[in-house]
């Protein structure tokens, strides 16, 4: 009579007993990857406070859309498909992987059966093509993949070996429940049921007549090398780009809620504390935050980030994806698992340089894209925090920043001169009045610097305060009173300038005594929408105009045909607020108006160039953005660009310019289209 | 090395308008006022100095309370103490009165190299050579670069026509006015100014520093008696035509100013 084939753990392997090997197995492979993990988290521990433990339930909500969810992977759709089919098969086989291992060390604990038991069959089976699937990818390379010279070599090996780990585990339980199902059949004993179709059922099928013996001994070796594949690969994980499989449920439940905000330079301390923190912004790894340095570990190198940036595709020498794989480099190679930590160095000029921390136009797009969450403008502005402490603010910056302190204003124009942008405008079709102790108004349009002190932006405050004044809208200006939004020079670094002309505007904006504000710069809005406290609720003109449009008291003529419009999304209105249908609604409410959607708009519009101080920065770089940009809007099919934005005027009409596309494409601002086809 | 520099509060040219009052000074009510820029050179270059070899770095101006500001400034961005040279006896110096006040705070301390600015934006460029005739120093000017030899030299680059550049050895102590453009002077944000906004600056008046009789209004030979401001010109020339009309247009105006050859 043939003996049945025996469990892992009361079989014996080389003279050793099955459950004590699996048992020296089990532990040593646990207290490993414990000690990688002690290691891992060491860092964090040293990094910067980060309250991430507020609004649990809006927490656990986006972790269900974008973790279990994958909500934003179908947005490369061959490479999302894949991963989301893959993440299934991964939480399909937690379950079964843990009766698995089990099976080591104890006698026989019944493997769920069923329903269950044929859903993972089939997640072996989807996950081991998936893994052969992304094998030939990293192979053939999506362009996006490729690694350019100056950030260092491309991890290929080091990828493939991961997957090729994953897909020898499937292989290894396929072969193992194929196996014992083959066995079963020959000795006619109740046969465990296997899914049609699956890995398990092909290798089953092909092993029914193959020897016992030989059957018993391809069980037993395939259960042997699941186990180390297991162990080894969750020890290997936290060395690569495979670690977000642990810490993407943590990345994603602790990622920032609150878009358009910017963090404080130090949690927990109060602006007027900051004179007294000896050093500002990150300058060393442990000025990071500890959910930073999360973000670092579980990038997992898909490249989405860079495909999406502005500033890489200019070839500025900026690159999302590398800032946090540098920083995660940085981060093993000063943290190591084996040895002590030896940190201290600064990140700028080691890692980094200077110029690819000035390239970031703050836009977002990478931060849109990335389907863990993790946060790139925040490190960028506390990095920016730590140049600007140690006096390291490029020559172009420094002029227009010293203006802002004395003159409120990057231009270094006269105060008194901020509201000559009023004297153009017929005195019959409107008037903005400043507002002081004789007039009194309920709305203040918050003009900002461009629109007030720039020659051809000052069109555009014309037009707002002409649509405000068709509108019924009681309004009025701060005029000299005003002072730069600092919504740039937050984000370039200067927070103790940011906070002086917040507090000064807000001061400003109290004593007029307003009830609401609407501005025409996105920057201005998203600053005083997530920069500054206490101020009246903050609208864009674009949603002013859609409601008064709505409610009749806008009236438009049609306009001449022959023109295609385009709208070119600002990214301090669409994608760090939202406002992606207003101004839309504005240009399909003008009679006789045809647009077409670029390939890229609303939350993947491409920046123009950046706004604020972005204007005065001077980069390295092969073509301007604004370029790529009209370029973007000829392919659709346009010769209008539209936007809603005074920066990305400046930056799209330079752009047309440069590319030689004058008198072909022109571009406009939502509010002088607005006011050009009023009809009072 | 103990550095001196020499610095000046001026109206920043890059964010006034200037425009004369009826009594034909400038108006000064709106003006804004920083370090003059070729100063703000001397700093840096001094801060970098000292990093690179040791030594401290004091700034100096003469003036009025109003230019503790330029001081504070300049100790925001590292330099060690600043001094305010300030008595009503100093008012309406001419530039060698202005360079006998330096040199009579020069000879109570015992400094090594001394820094100004090429020029002020509002003044003559005479300082730096006079206070180095004072003290009875060499002087070098429009300074692009300064390597520490050692043996008590120096070796600098001066700026010479056509953007060519003459290498010099000079003897320590010495005076070097410097050049905008030698180094990327680094940012200073209020920040920095609000943490050195306690530290006592000292005052010395004429009494304190001895001063010889140069000084003053009475002892000035050169006096200013009025401000101009140009009318603005015709503004630019348009040319028209083809490219190539353009193009052939324009080589002839230059040829005949002296533009080309």
């Amino acid at each position: 009579m043939v003996e049945a084939i025996q469990p892992p753990a009361q079989a014996t392997y080389w003279f050793v007993h099955g459950r004590l090997l699996f048992l020296i197995v089990d532990l040593l492979g646990l207290a490993s990857f414990a000690w990688i993990m002690a290691k891992r988290l060491a860092p964090l521990f040293r990094g910067q406070r980060d309250p991430r433990f507020d609004r649990p339930l809006v927490r656990l909500g986006r972790l269900l859309k974008f973790w279990l969810g994958q909500w934003r992977h179908p947005r490369y759709l061959a490479a999302g498909l894949i991963h989301i089919l893959l993440f299934a098969g991964f939480i399909v086989l937690v379950v079964h992987t843990g009766f698995l291992l089990a099976l080591g060390t104890s006698e026989r604990p019944n493997m769920p059966g069923g329903v269950y038991a044929a859903i993972s069959d089939y997640a072996v089976t989807v996950v081991f093509l998936c893994m052969m699937i992304a094998i030939v990818r990293r192979l053939l390379k999506p362009a996006r993949y490729a690694v350019p010279a100056r950030y260092g070599k491309a991890h290929t090996a080091d990828a493939i070996l991961l997957l090729a780990l994953i897909a020898i585990l499937m292989a290894a339980d396929s072969i193992f429940e194929g196996a014992q199902a083959a066995s079963q059949w020959q000795q006619r004993l109740p046969v465990d049921a296997l899914a049609i179709g699956s890995l398990p059922w092909v290798l089953r099928n092909a092993l029914l007549s193959a020897p016992l013996p030989a059957l018993a001994n391809l069980y037993l070796g395939a259960y042997l090398v699941h186990e180390l594949a297991f162990f080894f690969l969750l020890c290997y994980r936290p060395f690569g780009i495979q670690f977000h499989v642990e810490t993407s449920l943590f990345t994603v439940y602790f990622a920032k809620l609150d878009r358009g905000t910017i963090k404080p330079v130090r949690w927990g301390v109060p602006d007027a504390q900051l004179d007294q923190v000896k050093s500002l912004g990150v300058k060393t790894f442990e000025d990071f935050t500890w959910k930073h340095m999360l973000d670092f570990y579980s990038c997992a190198d898909c490249g989405r980030c860079s495909d999406q940036c502005p500033a890489n595709a200019v070839g500025r020498p900026l690159s999302p994806r590398f800032l946090t794989i540098k920083a995660r480099d940085y981060s093993f190679r000063h943290f190591p698992v084996f040895g002590s930590a030896h940190n201290g160095h600064a990140l700028v000029g080691d890692i980094y340089s200077e110029d690819e921390i000035w390239s970031c136009t703050t836009c977002g797009a990478c931060e849109a894209e990335c389907p863990l969450l993790v946060e790139y403008i925040d490190k960028i502005v506390d990095l920016r925090r730590g140049l600007v402490d140690d006096g390291k603010v490029p020559q172009s910056l420094q002029k227009p920043l010293k203006a802002l302190e004395t003159r409120g204003n990057p231009f270094g124009k006269m105060e008194k001169k901020r509201a000559d942008w009023v004297k153009a405008i017929p005195q019959q079709a409107c008037s903005a009045q400043t507002l002081n102790g004789d007039h009194r108004a309920e709305t203040l349009y918050f003009v900002d610097s461009i629109t007030a002190y720039d020659d051809r932006m000052q069109a555009i405050g014309r037009a707002t305060a002409r649509i405000l004044h068709a509108a019924d809208e009681n309004f009025g200006i701060l005029g000299a009173v005003e002072k730069d939004s600092g919504h740039d020079v937050r984000r370039f670094g200067e927070e103790t300038l940011f906070m002086a002309l917040r507090d000064h505007n807000t001061e400003a904006i109290k004593e007029s005594g307003v009830k609401r504000i609407v501005t025409s710069d996105p920057h201005a809005f998203n600053a005083l929408k997530h920069d500054y406290r206490d101020v009246p609720p903050v609208e864009h003109i674009s949603q002013f105009m859609a409601r008064a449009m709505a409610d009749g008291k806008i009236r438009l003529n049609p306009v001449e045909s022959g023109q295609v419009y385009t709208y070119h999304d600002p990214c301090y209105l669409g994608r760090h607020n939202g406002v992606y249908d207003a101004p839309r609604a504005v240009l399909d409410a003008v009679p006789g108006l045809q647009r077409v959607e670029m390939r890229r708009s609303r939350d993947r519009s491409f920046c123009c160039g950046g706004g604020g101080l972005a204007l005065f920065y001077e980069p390295t770089e092969n073509e301007r953005m604004g370029v790529k940009r009209v370029q973007m809007a000829a392919e659709a099919g346009a010769n209008v660009i539209v936007t809603a934005c005074p920066f990305c005027m400046v930056n799209m009409e330079d752009a047309i310019k440069v590319a030689g596309m004058e008198g072909k494409m022109t571009a406009i601002d939502l509010a002088e289209l607005v006011e050009r086809q009023m009809t009072n | 090395m103990e550095i001196l520099v020499c610095a000046k509060r001026v109206p920043d040219t890059s964010e006034n308008e200037i425009e004369l009052n009826g009594d034909g000074d400038i108006d000064r009510d709106e003006l804004v006022y920083s370090v003059n820029e070729a100063d703000n050179y001397a700093v840096e270059e001094a801060l970098e100095i000292v990093e690179r070899t040791g030594g401290t770095v004091t700034v100096v101006t003469v003036g009025g309370d109003e230019d503790e500001e330029i001081l504070r400034r300049e100790m925001a961005m590292g330099a060690r103490q600043a001094v305010l040279l300030s008595d009503d006896a100093f008012n309406g110096s001419d530039g060698r009165g202005i360079a006998a006040i330096l040199a009579a705070f020069v000879k109570k301390g015992h400094y090594e190299l001394i820094l100004t600015g090429v020029q002020a934006d509002d003044g003559a460029g005479q300082v730096g050579g006079m206070l180095a005739a004072m003290l009875d120093c060499p002087f070098a000017s429009l300074v692009t670069s300064i390597e520490v030899l050692g043996g008590g030299k120096l070796k600098i680059s001066r700026e010479i026509e056509g953007g060519n550049k003459e290498i010099n050895e000079i003897d320590l102590p010495c005076v070097l006015s410097i050049q905008t453009g030698i180094n990327e002077p680094r940012y200073v944000g209020m920040r920095g100014i609000r943490q050195v906004a306690s530290v006592p600056i000292p005052t010395l008046g004429k009494a304190d520093l001895g001063v010889n009789g140069y000084a003053g209004e009475a002892a000035a030979r050169v006096k200013r008696m009025d401000y101009f401001v140009p009318p603005a010109g015709k503004g630019a020339e348009m040319l028209t035509g083809s490219q190539d009309e353009v193009i052939a247009k324009l080589i002839d105006l230059l040829k005949a100013k002296g533009g080309l050859q």
